[in-house]
């Protein structure tokens, strides 16, 4: 924890996925003199077998929490889970789009119905085992920073978090590396600490893949795939299926050079493919626009996938949004210092927990690339970073 | 900065115990109001264990002197089981608990007889499951929960074609969510009359501690009971089956429990089960009058201190509320505007021990079928309440709970 370490005991609720990271997570603060409370959430209640969630996977988290002594809780957040991250998952596949549950179940349910649930039940803060940071800049401004490991930075599907969410969370182990983390679980004699990272979608099996999961709810349907000319090329089985950049999988690897889907249109079922070049546009119109405090324009590095590179951009703000007002408006919160330890502030002074669906953006801008930049899928996040720091994140069209 | 020690292999239960006080924490510190879930072992079962556990090693199928002891043991406990439930000590089947009793029924009958199980919508997912399993059919129940025996006469009056052929009933003794007492012998007489081949199994898991079962061996062909549900340890129940009827064995090997169930008997357990059991039968109708008060208390003074709090599938009279259909041990309430994890979280932090609902396998808690059943509309059984007292409960254990809840859900309800 970097400057939002607190000098006084808080009351935590450690989220744990039963993987190393959260497990280490709880750890720290417990050697910070926290009480910590470990609690996983059973969100899906399906088929599980990627590592998150799983029922082993809440073994895994209980024995942390019986090892390191602290309470441990399951919430069956799974209405919420399917309403918020698995519907809408389903639904823009429908559509053509390439939506990404990671982030909004991090939007609706890790930082929304947990705050609220940890908010019901008297705790001061949340903290979670993301490979990130929170930074406390001039004016108590909290920000999200990438993590001291760059290859492990989760910055960017933190990407939505503002000033109130911030208030509220701690991120332990964004100043260790991987490698630091492992050792620390190890020392310590973790039974997680040699875990393997889970890295895909909690519903989605690794068997069955996404195809097997949306053909159960989505009504497949074959499509015609041309070039920018309208040239007919063939027929892709599921255009739902395709995504935009895609090469591989459309039988168009005879020889010549490379061609990638250029553009999905599913209510035509049409499939546009071209070359590289057509890949490539300087410009993005992007909605969902949320911000770390206020709406940011001018020069960022825009992030366009969870590990991709951040290149330069400049931001244009076409509609702020309703929502950006009040409390991401304020750059100082009173009370934000409950998190930097002044022993002053009593709980009436300390801010707010999240309202329901704060973090839900309605900002519009338009990315211009420095340099042109490869399609970003519809429905994909492009997180706008200052140096290291999270600015605002939205969502492509 | 302070050290963290990480506790392994044995250590959890001390550090439980240091975290606490005293290792016997939960008589000192907790009010435990969830004996539908387990129940804390009587100390005549304690004591009848202990020499099983300590000197007395032998396995009742051997020949020698400790064997034949430890045969002479189960088979007393064996005598107590058939006594409790009016039946023939020779249809005592011990098994690994409740859960496995109900398999054995269900299965074990069906993989014998085929045709089709019959159940009702409220059983226990021990019957539910393997019911499901078998695609038989699921008999609805009423809004009090009390399965809908019209209902049930049209299940079994089915036209008799070989594959609709009734083979097994299966009708809990009393509902372990919400303590509804099922109207059994109605429904032995329905089946009596109109599937006179099929044979009736009744999961009386929790009616033994509250009501007299010795009924149920004559009427019955098959009984599930669970030890720990009345002051015996965990890991140990029984199937008592009627003469005559035939089964299916679920577990092959040495041919134990005349060949109905093999693997060495739990000789401990089962002789603190048959303790238990003694002790229960000879206190149960002054534990019912007392248990029975302090449920009225508890669930009166919660009603009325609680804005909008339902007592869940009882009518309330001009005179009071109609508890006659329940047993005297369970209070189970839906509180709008409540989540039952939150709130069941509150109450844990000050030493109240409930539930609400069942827990799946990773310990979450699931929307409560019963209540599904029952017609409970969903925002309500969000807010379910299981409050379960027992032979230890004492007026004490009542006031801390009332100290407890009107309060955790007044704050709960500042957070919608």
């Amino acid at each position: 924890m970097t400057a939002a370490t607190a000098e006084r005991p808080l009351k935590v609720l450690c989220a744990l996925s039963g993987g190393v990271d959260s497990s280490v997570a709880a750890a720290l603060l417990l050697e910070r003199g926290h009480d910590v409370s470990g609690v996983t959430m059973k969100l899906w209640g399906g088929e599980s077998d990627t590592g998150c969630c799983s029922v082993s996977d809440v073994d895994d988290a209980r024995r942390v929490a019986q090892q390191l002594g602290i309470d441990f809780h399951v919430f069956n957040f799974g209405d919420e889970f399917g309403e918020h991250v698995v519907e809408p998952y389903i639904a823009e596949y429908a559509a053509g789009r390439t939506p990404n549950p990671c982030i909004e179940c991090n939007r609706h349910l890790k930082f929304d119905r947990l705050y609220r649930r940890a908010e019901a039940l008297g705790f001061d803060a949340v903290a979670t085992g993301h490979h990130a940071r929170v930074v406390v800049g001039p004016g108590g401004v909290r920000r999200v920073k990438r993590g001291a490991d760059a290859a492990k930075d989760q910055s960017y599907v933190l990407s939505m978090l503002d000033q109130v969410a911030l208030a509220r969370t701690l991120l332990p182990i964004g100043e260790l590396t991987k490698a630091e983390v492992r050792a620390h679980a190890e020392r310590l004699g973790m039974r997680t600490a040699a875990k393997r990272d889970s890295q895909d979608v909690c519903f989605i099996t690794s068997t069955g893949g996404r195809a097997e999961f949306l053909a159960r709810h989505v009504p497949l349907a074959p499509g015609r795939m041309i070039d920018e000319e309208g040239r007919e090329l063939g027929t892709v089985p599921a255009v739902q299926l395709v995504t935009i950049g895609q090469r591989k999988g459309l039988g168009l690897e005879g020889g010549g050079a490379p061609r990638y889907v250029i553009d999905v249109d599913v209510k035509r079922r049409t499939v546009v493919v071209g070359g590289e070049h057509s890949l490539y546009v300087s410009r993005v119109r992007c909605v969902n626009a949320t911000w770390s405090t206020v709406p940011v324009e001018g020069e960022v590095l825009a992030q366009a996938s969870a590990h991709g590179a951040a290149l330069p951009a400049r931001l244009e703000v076409l509609d702020p949004g309703p929502r950006s007002s009040p409390s991401s408006r304020r750059s100082s919160l009173p009370g934000s210092a409950l998190l930097d330890g002044d022993p002053s502030v009593s709980g009436s002074d300390a801010p707010g927990w999240p309202r329901r669906g704060s973090l839900v953006g309605d900002g519009i801008v338009d990315v211009h690339w420095d340099e042109p930049h490869r399609r970003v899928a519809p429905g994909q996040t492009i997180a706008f970073y200052h140096g290291d720091e999270v600015v605002g994140a939205a969502i492509a069209t | 900065m302070r050290r963290v020690v990480i506790r392994g292999g044995l250590a959890p239960h001390r550090h439980f115990a240091e975290r606490s006080g005293t290792a016997s924490s939960l008589q000192a510190m907790a009010s435990y109001l969830d004996h539908a879930a387990s129940t804390r072992v009587r100390p005549e079962a304690l004591d009848a264990m202990l020499p099983f556990l300590r000197d007395e090693c032998g396995n009742p199928s051997g020949a020698h002197g400790a064997a034949r002891r430890a045969r002479a043991a189960i088979d007393n406990a064996r005598d107590v089981v058939a006594e409790a439930l009016g039946a023939d000590p020779g249809g005592v089947v011990f098994t690994s608990g409740g859960t496995e009793a109900d398999n054995l029924a269900v299965f074990g009958v069906h993989d014998r007889h085929g045709g089709t199980v019959v159940t009702s919508a409220t059983e226990h997912h021990a019957v539910l499951d393997c019911v499901r399993a078998l695609d038989g059919v699921v008999v609805p129940v009423d809004s009090r929960g009390v399965i809908d025996l019209e209902r049930l006469a049209e299940a079994l009056a089915e036209p008799s074609e070989a594959a609709r052929r009734v083979s097994l009933v299966s009708i809990m003794t009393v509902n372990n969510e919400v303590g509804t007492i099922q109207p059994l012998r109605d429904v032995v007489r329905l089946v009596r009359e109109l599937a006179p081949d099929a044979l009736v199994h009744t999961d009386a898991v929790q009616g033994v501690p509250w009501l007299d079962v010795a009924w149920l061996g004559q009427e019955v062909d098959l009984i599930s009971i669970s030890a720990h549900k009345f002051g015996g340890p965990k890991g140990v129940g029984a199937l008592v089956v009627d003469r005559g009827v035939q089964l299916a064995a679920r577990q092959l090997g040495g041919g134990q429990e005349q060949e109905r169930r093999s693997g060495t008997q739990n000789v401990a357990g089962i002789v603190g089960l048959g303790a238990a059991l003694a002790a229960t039968v000879a206190e149960r109708a002054t534990t019912v009058e007392r248990v029975g008060k302090l449920r009225d208390r508890l669930a009166d003074s919660l009603l009325a201190a609680i804005p909008d709090a339902v007592e869940t599938g009882v009518e309330r009279r001009g005179d009071g509320p109609d508890r006659s259909n329940k047993v005297a041990g369970i209070v189970h309430l839906c509180l709008p505007r409540i989540e039952s994890e939150a709130l069941l979280y509150l109450m844990d932090k000050q030493g109240i021990y409930a539930s609400a609902a069942s827990s799946c396998a990773s310990g979450a808690m699931e929307p409560s079928h019963v209540l599904a059943a029952m017609g409970i509309p969903r925002d309500l059984a969000r807010g379910s309440l299981r409050l379960s007292l027992g032979w230890s409960s004492t007026e004490s254990d009542v006031d801390a709970a009332l100290d407890v809840i009107p309060p955790a859900v007044e704050r709960l309800r500042l957070f919608p």
